[in-house]
């Protein structure tokens, strides 16, 4: 593995008195799929949402590909356009077809033209099995169909990396392994991913690192077969042992 | 009333209310849009502008902000928009209309950004959208789509507000009252004139801006 893609060195953040994430040290290289699991309130979702800074942090460094996460304005919103990012409630605009939901950051954020954005848009459409729906709006779609939009719009992007905040929790269960198979195939091209996720089955047959974290901080960071068979920390095993049984 | 109808221009006179209406409306959705912007923008100077904005001139009287800009920024101060006398009451009318139904504009749009969740503006910011991208693309059309109802309700209020035109001179339809009342006399049939008239403008309007929230809602 060559120099890591993203690289958080003592980030620290506070939600008023609570310390949610304590001097988060975390490299990820490039190509890899690093799964984020935790008990809730963990600081995990937070921890996916500061990468692309929709979180602020107080104190430490962010880095992607070696540039630093800017403040704010048009450096923040071209650095943000590299780090494609994928909701547990979709979001996508609910006022827009599924076409230019996926069309509109090309077309902005790149200034790709037209139809040059809508060609590959129906590319990145039928690869994720939703292109027959692509004149549609969000609404009339099922939650599996809109979150797999949810990832094309992100691919459209040609993303460096691409995180993941729960994606499956808010879906039925029927529907959460289309999703799971799309973010497979991503892994297996060799998309560089940070999943914050329950799906036990997805960071086994996935992930190359699973890291585990509680109270806001990194408890334990393995590769995915050795954390659920032998997990080091007595936090870790208590977490298994309350989601592994049944 | 026919001998009123005959001998005044009433229907020339509500041309000029609609006028008025029409040119005020659409300075109040420019000015309003962007002092709304204004009002959500991440700067803290710009809320600040904004904020003090609407609290100015949504409690500043009407009345008072015409007759101000006839007799205090025309005369004493001598800025007329116009060397015409009634030319310049129209457009200061039209200014002033603008000017204090923005704030009512900006606060009805600022509703409808409300009822846009959170998450479209995060997923328009982590597709790389600047901000004020995301708020022409995003969040703004839904907005406006989430205030149609009350920025109707705006709408309404400024046709009858051009009334206080009247006061600086305008020949609108409140002014043709005045003018009638003086000549004639204050009967009830002058009075259903000049307010069937404006029920005329009023009611179909109110209709279709309920139908239209209906219809423009955003489906989620």
């Amino acid at each position: 593995m060559t120099e890591p893609l993203v690289v958080l060195k003592d980030v620290n953040k506070h939600f008023g008195d609570l310390h949610v994430l304590r001097d988060i040290n975390l490299s990820i290289g490039a190509g890899e799929v690093v799964v984020v699991i935790g008990p809730s309130g963990s600081g995990k979702s937070t921890l996916c949402r500061t990468i692309n800074r929709l979180e602020t942090f107080e104190t430490g460094s962010i880095t992607i590909d070696g540039k630093t996460l800017p403040e704010e304005g048009k450096e923040l919103a071209q650095l943000r356009a590299d780090v494609g990012m994928v909701f547990q409630s979709f979001n996508l605009f609910a006022h827009k077809t599924i076409l230019d939901n996926v069309t509109l950051g090309p077309i902005k954020a790149r200034k790709t033209p037209k139809a040059q954005a809508e060609k590959r848009a129906m590319e990145l459409l039928e690869r994720v099995g939703v292109a027959h729906q692509a004149q549609k709006f969000p609404a009339q779609l099922s939650g599996g169909q809109q979150q797999r939009v949810a990832i094309a719009r992100s691919l459209a992007m040609d993303p460096k990396v691409m995180l993941f905040d729960e994606p499956t929790s808010a879906l039925d269960p029927e529907m959460i392994n289309e999703v799971l198979d799309v973010m497979v195939e991503l892994a297996k091209e060799g998309m560089t991913m940070v999943v914050v996720t329950h799906e036990m089955g997805f960071a086994r047959k996935a992930a190359n690192r699973v890291v585990f974290m509680a109270d806001g901080q990194i408890v334990e960071e393995q590769a995915p077969e050795a954390f659920f068979t032998a997990p080091k920390s007595d936090r870790a095993k208590d977490f298994l042992g309350k989601i592994l049984t049944h | 009333m026919g001998d009123i109808l005959g001998s005044y221009d009433v229907l020339g006179a509500f041309w000029l209310t609609i006028r008025l209406a029409f040119f005020g409306a659409l300075g109040a959705l420019v000015l309003g849009t962007v002092v709304a912007v204004m009002r959500v923008s991440p700067v803290a100077v710009l809320r600040l502008l904004g904020t003090s904005y609407v609290n100015v001139f949504r409690n500043v009287p009407l009345t008072l902000m015409m007759v101000l800009s006839v007799l205090g920024v025309t005369y004493i101060m001598g800025l007329p928009l116009s060397q015409d006398v009634q030319q310049n009451a129209i457009r200061w009318a039209i200014v002033v209309l603008s000017v204090y139904h923005a704030a009512f504009v900006c606060e009805a749009l600022r509703s409808g950004v409300n009822t846009v969740p959170a998450g479209q503006a995060e997923a328009a910011r982590a597709v790389g959208l600047t901000f004020g991208q995301s708020m022409v693309n995003v969040i703004l059309p839904q907005a406006f789509r989430g205030s149609v109802a009350p920025l109707g309700s705006v709408l309404i209020a400024l046709i009858k507000n051009t009334t206080v035109a009247a006061v600086i001179g305008t020949a609108d339809a409140a002014g043709l009252m005045q003018e009638v009342i003086e000549n004639e006399t204050g009967s009830f049939s002058v009075f259903a004139i000049f307010a069937i008239g404006f029920v005329i403008l009023t009611l179909p309007l109110g209709l279709l801006f309920t139908h239209l929230s209906r219809r423009l809602a955003v489906k989620r």
